[in-house]
This record gives structure tokens, sequence and C-alpha cells, in this order.
């Protein structure tokens, strides 16, 4: 009787415990992030992103696109806090407006090259063999012509729009991402869950999406993290070049090319849209660093 | 060893054909031919045919790809659609001033980050460190036109120190564009250098090593050094392929007369030759530097060059 008793309170007692011990990965991802400063910093910074564009929801077309010759070249002043462009238009409300295409050109191009290249290197990694050196020299040569290069070439066939330097950013990252799918599901693939949904006859693709990938799914988020600021320092090159979204969008590499011109007699012009791009792309890449480090037991102190 | 290299050589064949294929079909569905680009007001509808019929417009495009190949077989990269310039010499006169700007970069930015990168990670958690990290930081998250830009502002317009936009000023017209193409690099090198090395000093044999009373200099530069090179090869690498070839930023910046620009140049007047001509080369320079980067592994790391050894070995017993 005692002895039952014993084995029962011996049992709740590694029940609480497993429970204690049950935290979920992104709990403990999410603890490890919050003791991050970097990672933190970028959140906020982040947030504050988030704040702004929503701001810019409030800013008509109208507003920054409008010609007004008296305030031409105004300096930073109460009414026009980033002062004023060749043409009069209010720099701050440009470079609020502006938040909303890095946003789109940051989960845009994401989004586009996750479509290929994760499920690419899903089934490079999964299958192996033929496939897997298809789809790898397929990316190789992807991976071969420069990047900037190929955006260029992209945005001049398919023309100036958001959407397509959306495609001419994403089309870079494809590479990248293809080799970290792929290596992270080669670390998965043969471990005994993936044998046991074989073995209950589960079909291949439905493996990899709903065994194997959500396992190896870490490593791929630290990718398009740290990969988000560099996409968006791409953009807003391909804009500075004049292959990025058309002229009178506000875009931030745009605003800087235009500004260039009068660099001598209004610095001001660039100084805050590079300003806005550095902020930006330094909050993801903080925050990248910070996942990287939550994410990577041997660099836990 | 040899045969690797050859393997990886010959890897570049299929790159030359598919990249070709690649540019030159996008090159060909942009909207708008060369022709239209040549087109003025005063030409008749009969010279507009001839020209079509000079750039073969009125074939497939398929056979145009086809011409284009046969030429390229023969090593002639042919000419500028529009101006009629050789493509080949046009990209080997201009590729020298990418070579310079690429290499200064190169040298100032390594010499700068690995000791950098060697004092922070030393002194880990101090001023120094927190001072490089953050400069590394903000180094990478800074677009390079833009900071380009501010250099020029600051130390051409308004200190009046070095040209602006020239290139025959010999030295001093390299200093900005250098300083500028290095910084990424030094950013991502220092960081790299800084947390492999961080690594790298808690290992067991750096203990081993100074037990044994190996002055600390050697240890750092031998023992601790030598096993963090990959990584730090790996980071500078990667920074000369994309400024070998996708220079065209600061080539734009600073009016360097390199190939960047000259591809820029090419895909901007939608001219299908030149700038098939020229993304193949610099896809061909891109690939030979990842080759290099490579090699360099097996030098510096010698498990690496057994591996490559074996392999061969493994090979010919098996053949035998």
């Amino acid at each position: 009787m005692s002895d039952k008793v014993e084995a029962k309170t011996q049992d709740a007692k590694t029940l609480v415990k497993s429970k204690y011990k049950k935290r979920s990965q992104i709990y403990e991802i999410a603890h490890h992030m919050s003791k991050n400063k970097g990672a933190m910093a970028g959140l906020i910074i982040l947030g504050i992103m988030v704040l702004l564009f929503i701001i810019s929801l409030f800013i008509s077309w109208e507003q920054i696109t409008a010609i007004n010759p008296h305030a031409r070249f105004a300096p930073p002043s109460r009414q026009h806090w980033f002062g004023a462009d060749n043409f009069g238009r209010d720099l701050f409300l440009r470079v609020i407006f502006g938040t909303r295409y890095t946003l789109a050109i940051g989960i845009g191009s994401v989004a586009f090259a996750s479509i290929f290249g994760v499920t690419a290197g899903c089934f490079a990694g999964y299958y192996g063999g033929k496939v897997e050196d298809i789809i790898m020299r397929a990316s190789d040569v992807i991976a071969s012509i420069p990047g900037m290069l190929l955006g260029m070439v992209v945005v001049t066939v398919l023309g100036q729009s958001l959407q397509n330097l959306i495609i001419a950013v994403g089309v870079q990252s494809i590479p990248i991402y293809l080799r970290m799918t792929r290596a992270s599901i080669l670390s998965v693939r043969n471990q005994e869950f993936v044998e046991a949904a074989k073995s209950i006859g589960l079909s291949n693709t439905r493996i990899i999406f709903t065994q194997v990938l959500p396992n190896g799914l870490a490593p791929i988020f630290v990718t398009v993290t740290a990969s988000l600021g560099i996409s968006i320092i791409v953009a807003s090159s391909l804009s500075y070049l004049g292959f990025g979204v058309p002229v009178p969008h506000p875009e931030w590499g745009a605003i800087i090319s235009g500004a260039k011109e009068f660099a001598r007699l209004a610095p001001n012009l660039m100084l805050f849209p590079g300003i806005f791009i550095m902020v930006t792309v330094l909050a993801f890449n903080l925050l990248g660093d910070g996942l990287r480090d939550a994410l990577d037991p041997k660099l836990k102190k | 060893m040899i045969r690797y290299i050859l393997l990886r050589i010959l890897w570049l064949i299929p790159v030359i054909i598919a990249v070709s294929l690649i540019v030159f079909s996008l090159m060909e569905l942009a909207p708008g031919t060369v022709v239209d680009a040549m087109m003025t007001e005063e030409m008749t509808e009969e010279a507009r045919e001839e020209l079509i019929r000079r750039y073969n417009l009125d074939r497939p495009m398929l056979y145009r790809y086809g011409l284009y190949m046969l030429n390229l077989l023969q090593g002639d990269l042919g000419t500028y659609d529009t101006t009629g310039a050789d493509v080949w010499r046009e990209f080997i006169t201009r590729l020298p001033n990418t070579l310079i700007l690429s290499f200064t970069a190169l040298i100032i930015g390594t010499v700068v980050a690995i000791p950098l990168g060697i004092i922070a990670a030393r002194r880990a958690g101090t001023l120094v460190d927190n001072t490089v990290t953050v400069f590394s930081m903000i180094g990478m998250s800074m677009p390079l036109f833009w900071l380009g830009l501010l250099l020029l502002l600051a130390f051409s317009l308004h200190l009046r120190w070095l040209p602006s936009g020239t290139f025959d000023d010999g030295i001093r017209s390299l200093i900005l564009p250098a300083l500028c193409s290095s910084f990424t690099l030094m950013a991502n090198a220092a960081r790299q250098t800084r947390s492999n090395m961080l690594e790298v000093l808690k290992a067991d044999y750096l203990r081993t090593a100074r037990a044994k009373g190996v002055p600390e200099e050697a240890v750092i530069r031998r023992h601790a050094l030598g096993n963090a090179w990959i990584p730090i090869i790996t980071a500078i690498g990667t920074s000369l392929s994309v400024q070998l070839a996708g220079s065209v930023v600061i080539e734009q910046v600073f009016t360097w007369p390199g190939i960047g620009r000259m591809a820029a140049e090419a895909v901007r007047a939608r001219d299908v030759t030149a700038a098939t001509g020229v993304v193949i080369m610099t896809s061909i320079l891109y690939v030979l530097v990842q080759l290099i980067v490579d090699l360099l592994y097996a030098l510096v790391d010698p498990r690496i060059k057994a591996q490559y050894l074996s392999a061969g070995k493994k090979r010919k017993k098996r053949a035998a």
C-alpha cells in the first residue's frame, strides 16, 4: 500500500519535473532573446518601424508628391522636420511614407525566396541522389551570377515597379535559402520520427512538410532574419542605380539618388533616408545575431 | 588535388552555358530592342528594316543565341549592339581598374580587420571589444552607396582634400573608393575574426601550448589564429567576389570606369550582346574567386588538404 503511494508521488514528481522541463523551444528562444540587449534593441527599432508604417497610412500620395515652390530646399525646421527637397516636398513625410516600401521589400523578397529556396532545398535534402544533384547545380548557376547584375537584368526585363524589385531581390536570396534548408534537412532526415512517419505510410511530400521541415526550421529562420538586412541594402542599391521603383515613389534609396545632385546645397536630403536604411538594416542584423546565439547551444555562456 | 582543380574549372562550362542562356533570353524578353533605341526621327522605314536585318531581329531568338554561342566558342564575345565596339576589348581595358580597386580594398580591409578582431577577442567584454563590435555592426548595416556619398561630401566637397568623380588623379582618386569598398569587408572580417578567436581561445590546445611554455605571441599567432582561419577566409572571399563582380554601386558613385559600370551601362542601353558578355565574364571571375577560396582552405588547414589528397588516393586505389 505504502509502496503504491510512494510510487504515485514519485510519478507526480517526475510529472512536475517534466512539465517544467518541457518548455517549448519557442519559449526557450524567447527567453534567451529577452536577455540579449542587441536583439531587444533590434526588436524595439523594428517596432518603431511598424509604428511609422501605421502612421504612414495617414499620409496621402498628394501630400508627398505635390510640388511646393515656396519650400524648395527648406532647411530642417519645425515645419519641415527633415527639410524639403528640390520640389519643395516635405522630406519627413516622404521618408515616413518610404517605410512601406522597405517593409514590403523585406517581407516580399523573403516570401518569394522562401517559396522557391526552402521548397527546393527540402526536396534536395530529403531525396538526395539525382534530385539533389540537379537542384544544387541549378542553384550554383544562379549563385554564380553576381547578384547586383542579376537584379538589374530582372528589373529591366520586368519593368520598374515594387513587385519586380521584390522579385529581383528575392531571386538573389534563393541559393542562400536553398543551401541552408538542404543542410538543415540533411541533419534531420535520418532521425527516428522520420522513419516512423514512413512506416505508417505517409507520403513523401507530407513527411517533408509536416515532419522534417518543422524540425529543421530553426537554422532556416536565422538565415532568413540575417538576410533581411542584406535584402534591404540590395533593394535600396538597385533603387539608387535607377533599377528600383519608378521616380516619384519615395523609396529610401531612390530619395538618396535624387538628392545626390544637391549634396552640397542640402546634405540633409541624403542624410536622413540613409540613416533610416542603416538603422533598419542594423535592427535586422541585431535580431539575426540574437536569434543565432539563442539557437546555437555551442555559443551559450 | 590537380584533378579537383581541373574538375572545378570544367564546371565553368555549364556555368557559362546556363548563365549566357539566362541572361541572353532575359535581355531579349525585355521590352524594346536595340533598333528602337537607335531609331531617330529622320530614319526611313527602309533604314529601319535594314537595321532589323543587320541584328537578325527578323529571325527567332534561338537563331541569335546560337549565333552568339558559336562566336563565343571561338572566344569572340561579339560587339556592342549600340556602338559596335568590341565587348572583349572593352572588358579587358576596364578589368584592371576593377582589380586595382578590389585588391586595394581587400588589403586595407584585411590589414585593419584581422588585428582588430584578435584584439577584440582577447579583451572580450572590455571597451575595446565593444567598440569593435559596434563598429562592425554599423559597417555591415551601411549601404555602400550612401557611405560613398558621405565620404565624397566630407572629403572632396567640404574639406577638398581628395578629388571627386575623377579617375586620372592617380592614387589620390583611388583612396575614397577603396576606403568605401573596404568598409563592408572590414566589418565582416573583424566580426568573423572576433567570434572565431573567441571560440578558439577557449580550446584545450591553447592551454596545452601555454603550459608547455610557448610565448603568448606565438600562441595567438600560430595556435589560435591558425585554427580560426577558415571562417575568416570565407568572409573575405565572399566580400571579394561580391566586390569584383558587383562593384556596380561603388563604381557608379565614384564614376570609376570598371566592369561593374560597364555592366550597368549595357543593361540600361538594352544592349543584349554586351550585357550577356559582361555577365558571363564576371560570373567566370566569381567562380574562380570561389575556387581560390576553397584552395586557400586547404592551404591553411592541413586536415582539408589531407581530405583532398586522400580522395585522390582512394580513386587511384579503386582504379588499380
